[in-house]
């Protein structure tokens, strides 16, 4: 494992870093009540009292990792509600929020990847579709997210359609334009000359596309799952944000917000990063065994 | 399709003529071209790059169409006698899949092509001996090396009994002593087979090594200036190239090159 030193050494550099940030942001309240109560108070003070505020600007790490602690193992092992006292996670855990997302995540993914696969295999066979869906897929992508989540949310809701669907739906949304971009390149990297060989065998277009389209988008299919998946979460968060939603990491943030809770904010922050950053990194494993297996390594 | 001879004519092209349309306007790739091949030739097309010998053979597979003339294979359009498996074609690069075996690569066509499971194994295996790669099988193609990667993709356009090969500089990317040994292979097949072959390339001594018949091309337009009947044997080893007669010929080749470019 010569990659962990290097990743060792960014994490303890990115901590260091915010606990210095951490005493400059949360040193002017410190600074406002010492002022207010009319004590004089010494920089050893500021440090230590920077580090420990209930509603600090910046929380330090180790206040994050103790919320994240106490909101995952502490709620659901010792909790009134957690899965060890009533069998069912409790709903102030980041188990049961981050399972909420996670869950409406891998919906949106399968759809998204599913719609941007179909919509490139439409693109790469008809030039009309190449000329005129492409610009709107572009468009699409162009509008901010934030702005359409809550219309998505409120006309479904609307017309019935509510919880895990229109979260996935927004999920979708971002993540099909990086298949779509991935796949049209994956089937088009064929050579002339890889084309022209099956031509000499009077193949169909089924056939050039099962034996050879395909197989060579493959190295692109996982690129964009990479990036579609991350785009997936980050939808589905934002999805979680407007209408007062209840469950997911999305609602966590926003609760935190209301409430000025930044510890809760961050943790929920933290556990959405590692979400997907674990994502990201299952996807990759699968791409090695396949890309193994196909006999491209990559 | 029998002359009085009783060589029976594979290729016949008369007056093919074929322009692309270019950025720059029209491209005049072949003009006027005519040609006999009659089946069990072993024939070269030679000549500098723009003289339209690659694309001579992209015609005769029907990768491309000619604008004038008539160009028949097997008496039949272009179109056609790819339809009913005239011809292997073999390209510079192997272009093996690398998500196949090599036993998988070359039993492609027979996929697509429609033969049964059981004689598509029966298949693979004779070509895959005819090359000299038995045993290699069920290596994928990174596991080769680049002038038997270019056999199996040999073995891969011989795989459905088709009576022509239309090569397109198949060793133009090997080193000169990979290229000796495969030219030399290619003569053994060539015997063992009995295909008419179509060969394009840009070396002399290649040219002449393996022909029966050189067809010297020249470009704007590309057009034939000369075409060489070889009066070697069809037993040749590799140090006939030493030979006067080879020697005449080359020059003949040499020559027929020279004068193409005296139009310029």
């Amino acid at each position: 494992m010569r990659s962990v030193l290097p990743i060792l050494t960014v994490v303890l550099a990115i901590i260091v870093l915010w606990y210095g940030a951490t005493v400059a942001l949360n040193a002017q309240w410190t600074r406002d009540q010492a002022a207010r109560a009319g004590v004089e108070v010494g920089f050893s003070e500021i440090v230590r009292d920077t580090l420990a505020q209930t509603r600090p600007k910046l929380p330090a790490p180790h206040q994050v990792a103790a919320e994240l602690y106490q909101s995952t193992w502490v709620e659901e092992v010792f909790g009134r509600r957690g899965i060890v006292a009533t069998g069912t996670l409790s709903n102030r855990s980041l188990i049961y929020h981050g399972w909420v997302t996670l869950s409406a995540t891998m919906l949106g993914f399968a759809f998204g990847t599913g719609l941007g696969i179909l919509l490139a295999i439409g693109i790469v066979h008809s030039r009309a579709m190449d000329m005129s869906f492409m610009p709107w897929a572009i468009a699409s992508q162009t509008v901010p997210i934030l702005a359409i989540a809550p219309m998505v949310i409120v006309v479904l809701a609307s017309i019935g359609i509510k919880g895990l669907i229109p979260k996935a739906i927004i999920a979708a949304y971002l993540s099909f334009f990086p298949v779509l971009v991935g796949m049209v390149k994956g089937f088009r990297a064929p050579d002339a000359m890889q084309l022209d060989l099956l031509r000499t065998y009077s193949a169909s277009r089924a056939r050039t596309f099962w034996q050879l389209r395909l197989p060579s988008s493959v190295p692109y299919l996982f690129a964009s799952l990479k990036v579609g998946i991350a785009a997936a979460l980050v939808g589905t968060i934002v999805g979680e944000l407007p209408a007062g939603a209840s469950a997911g990491l999305g609602a966590r943030l926003l609760s935190g917000s209301y409430y000025g809770q930044t510890i809760q904010i961050w943790a929920a922050l933290l556990a959405a990063a590692t979400l997907a950053a674990g994502l990201v990194v299952i996807v990759g494993a699968i791409e090695r065994v396949v890309l193994g297996r196909m006999g491209m390594r990559s | 399709m029998k002359d009085l001879s009783g060589a029976q004519t594979v290729i016949e092209a008369k007056g093919v003529g074929l322009v692309f349309e270019t950025g720059d306007g029209p491209l005049q790739a072949l003009k006027d071209i005519s040609l006999t091949i009659e089946r069990g030739e072993f024939v070269s097309f030679i000549g500098p790059s723009g003289c339209g010998k690659t694309t001579l053979l992209r015609a005769i597979a029907a990768l491309e169409y000619p604008n004038e003339g008539t160009l028949t294979v097997n008496g039949m359009p272009p179109d056609k006698a790819r339809q009913s498996r005239a011809y292997g074609y073999v390209f510079q690069a192997a272009g093996l899949y690398p998500w196949r075996t090599i036993a998988g690569n070359v039993q492609l066509p027979l996929e697509i092509m429609g033969f049964s499971r059981a004689e598509r194994a029966e298949r693979v295996a004779r070509v895959l001996k005819l090359v000299d790669l038995d045993g290699f099988g069920k290596k994928f193609p990174w596991q080769l090396s680049g002038g038997m990667q270019q056999r199996a993709s040999i073995a891969r356009a011989l795989a459905f009994d088709a009576d022509i090969l239309l090569m397109d500089e198949p060793f133009g990317a090997l080193d000169e002593i990979v290229r000796d040994r495969l030219n030399e292979e290619l003569l053994k097949l060539w015997a063992a087979t009995s295909k008419t072959i179509g060969f394009v390339t840009h070396s002399i001594p290649e040219a002449v090594y393996l022909s029966t018949k050189i067809v010297v091309m020249s470009p704007r337009p590309g057009r034939i200036t000369d075409v060489i009947e070889s009066t070697l044997p069809r037993e040749r080893p590799l140090d006939i190239r030493d030979s006067a007669e080879f020697l005449e010929i080359a020059h003949r080749v040499r020559e027929g090159l020279r004068a193409g470019h005296a139009y310029d």
